[in-house]
């Protein structure tokens, strides 16, 4: 459904995107995951014919984007990162409007149905500039949805949203996702996990990972990260106590008292470690697990590189 | 082509929902309507001495004159403010061609100017009561058909600068030079110029409008001129919204 091969995009003389390349199928979900400026945004505007690339290819439900982009255009929905509306419209007018642009036979049918997919027939014949952030992203996505497209692609669907909403619509998009193909962008590790059935990870402009979405779990639990405190100084000796154990990786020596390491493997050597660091005299204070950064993330999977492809 | 309708009729149903529409309205008709009171007594006055009847033409030429002032302010942010509210983007991902958005634009824009217009018909029907013999017709005719003309060139050429700009306010003064350039400048030098005038004056607005179509006359290289400021207007406005696209 969307076939990615080395694109590239260059603003002047600043590159976006550098050699993407990436594929999604129908019925599945797919996870654009990085951090602000990592290119999501610049990559779903070529997939949604917005703006050709530098280089590169793309094919988007079976048409290119550049040299059949209006093809392109009837069949992906899509939900820009800004959600866009026009506020001095009332909302079914703007719907309806842009139906029409797509030619929709029942134009006014099809929009009573996505306003009730998105929950907001109440408010239809309100003005959108009275919105909530939460109301417009979902005339947005009804907006996207109207003419049942084969692929939906949605920028940061949930950001700015409060957490019942941001339920309510991984929920939606979770829905839609059973039969067509979705690619959304978040920089929310948990909402990728939560909603994609793939990942793909992004930073600076380049694909650095792409697993499912169990496969990455692994690879993450894996690396997690703990620290470890005891009462007095944490000297050398107590390092090696921690180096010790099979499995751990990555010990360093912080100030008062704070030891940090992480697991090799997906196995968690927290018990073993209070063990041994118990049985060599320290009285231990604190062992917690460090949650990761997306940072973080990037190194560890750019590290992990070499088990990609199971 | 269906597309450049829904487009343009949005757009005609925008300048109704929006004052400057009405601000628009009251600052043709309103000078127009003095002007017209102005005709009328002089020329009754005169018609006792068997002066001149009265004509229509000093009507549409006070409306294309207005025009030329009040324009802009209904062209500036037909594009430009869809790219300033990230609104082109919708626009732009949806199966709309560039012309399409464009020409519809200034559609919705030209009929909306085609309502005045319209309006102020009533004044030559006015006048047509108090005339006799009644009033040309063939030159009333001749006069609309130049002010649509005109109307098209106008909004085109603005329509055009609007695609070009992000904010309003530069489009709204740069469509504004362009009309006092086309209406009053290009051929100031043509008296004193050996060769060129003719080509300077064929530039001009008010030659072919004021001193052709709106006295009767309408030849091919009047029709020429306005048809092709159209199309050069529309032509900008396509050529600035695809350089937006890859930018
Ligand atoms: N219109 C633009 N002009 C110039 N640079 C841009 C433009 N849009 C994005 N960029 C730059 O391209 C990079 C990628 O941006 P973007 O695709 O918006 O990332 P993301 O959506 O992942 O936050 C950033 O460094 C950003 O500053
Ligand atoms: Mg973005």
């Amino acid at each position: 459904m969307i076939k990615v091969s080395g694109l590239t995009k260059d603003y002047g003389s600043r590159r976006a995107i550098h050699n993407v390349s990436f594929d999604a199928q129908q019925g599945e979900i797919v996870g654009f995951l990085g951090p602000n400026g990592a290119g999501k945004t610049t990559t779903m505007r070529i997939l949604t014919g917005f703006m050709p690339p530098t280089d590169g290819e793309a094919i988007v439900a079976g048409y290119d984007v550049v040299e059949e982009s209006l093809e392109v255009r009837k069949r992906v929905g899509y939900l820009p990162e800004t959600v866009p509306l026009y506020n001095e419209m009332i909302v079914f007018d703007y719907l309806k409007f842009m139906g029409e642009l797509r030619d929709l036979p029942n134009v006014e049918e099809r929009v009573d149905e996505a306003l009730d997919m998105v929950a907001m027939t109440d408010r239809a014949q309100g003005y959108i500039g009275a919105l909530s952030k939460g109301m417009r992203q979902r005339i947005g996505l009804a907006q996207a949805l109207l003419h049942h497209p084969e692929v939906l692609i949605l920028d940061e669907p949930t950001i700015g949203l409060d957490p019942g909403q941001v339920v309510e619509v991984r929920e939606l998009i979770r829905q839609i996702g059973k039969e067509r193909t979705v690619l959304l962008s978040t920089h929310l590790l948990h909402e990728a996990q939560n909603i994609c059935d793939r990942v793909l990870i992004i930073n600076k402009g380049k694909i650095v990972a792409e697993d499912t979405t169990e496969n990455l779990q692994a690879r993450l639990v894996g690396a997690e990260r703990v620290i470890v405190r005891v009462r007095g100084e944490a000297d050398r000796e107590l390092g090696l106590v921690i180096k010790e154990i099979k499995g751990v990786r990555g010990v360093e020596l912080k100030d008062e008292g704070v030891v940090e390491f992480e697991f090799a493997s997906g196995k968690d050597l927290r018990p073993e470690v209070a063990k041994q660091v118990i049985k060599s005299g320290y009285d231990l204070l604190e062992l917690r697990p460090l949650g990761l950064s997306l940072e973080e993330i990037f190194l560890e999977l750019t590290n992990s590189e070499p088990r990609r492809g199971n | 082509m269906k597309n450049i309708w829904t487009i343009a009729k949005r757009e005609y149903q925008n300048y109704f929902n929006s004052p400057l529409a009405y601000v628009i309205a009251l600052a043709i008709f309103l000078p127009i309507g003095i002007y017209f009171s102005i005709i009328m007594w002089v020329s009754s006055q005169q018609s006792f001495y068997g002066g001149p009847v009265p004509e229509p033409s000093p009507i549409t030429w006070l409306f294309v004159f207005l025009l030329i002032f009040l324009a802009p302010a209904l062209t500036m942010r037909l594009l430009s403010d869809e790219a300033r509210m990230g609104t082109l983007e919708l626009l732009l991902t949806a199966p709309v061609r560039d012309f399409e958005l464009v020409a519809g634009k200034w559609l919705g824009a030209f009929l909306f100017v085609m309502v005045l217009a319209a309006g102020t018909l009533i004044f030559p029907f006015i006048m047509n009561q108090y005339v006799s013999p009644n009033l040309d017709k063939i030159k009333l005719i001749s006069s609309y058909i130049g002010v649509i003309l005109v109307t098209a060139a106008l909004l085109a050429l603005g329509t055009g600068i609007s695609a070009i700009f992000t904010n309003q306010f530069a489009a709204f003064f740069v469509t504004l030079g362009l009309y006092f350039f086309l209406w009053f400048m290009v051929n100031l030098p043509a008296d004193w110029l050996q060769n060129g005038g003719d080509f300077l004056n064929y530039l001009s607005i008010s030659d072919h409008f004021s001193q052709s179509v709106n006295e009767g006359t309408i030849n091919l290289g009047d029709l020429v001129y306005f048809l092709s400021l159209t199309a050069l207007g529309l032509f900008t406005g396509t050529t600035a919204i695809e350089i937006r696209r890859w930018r």
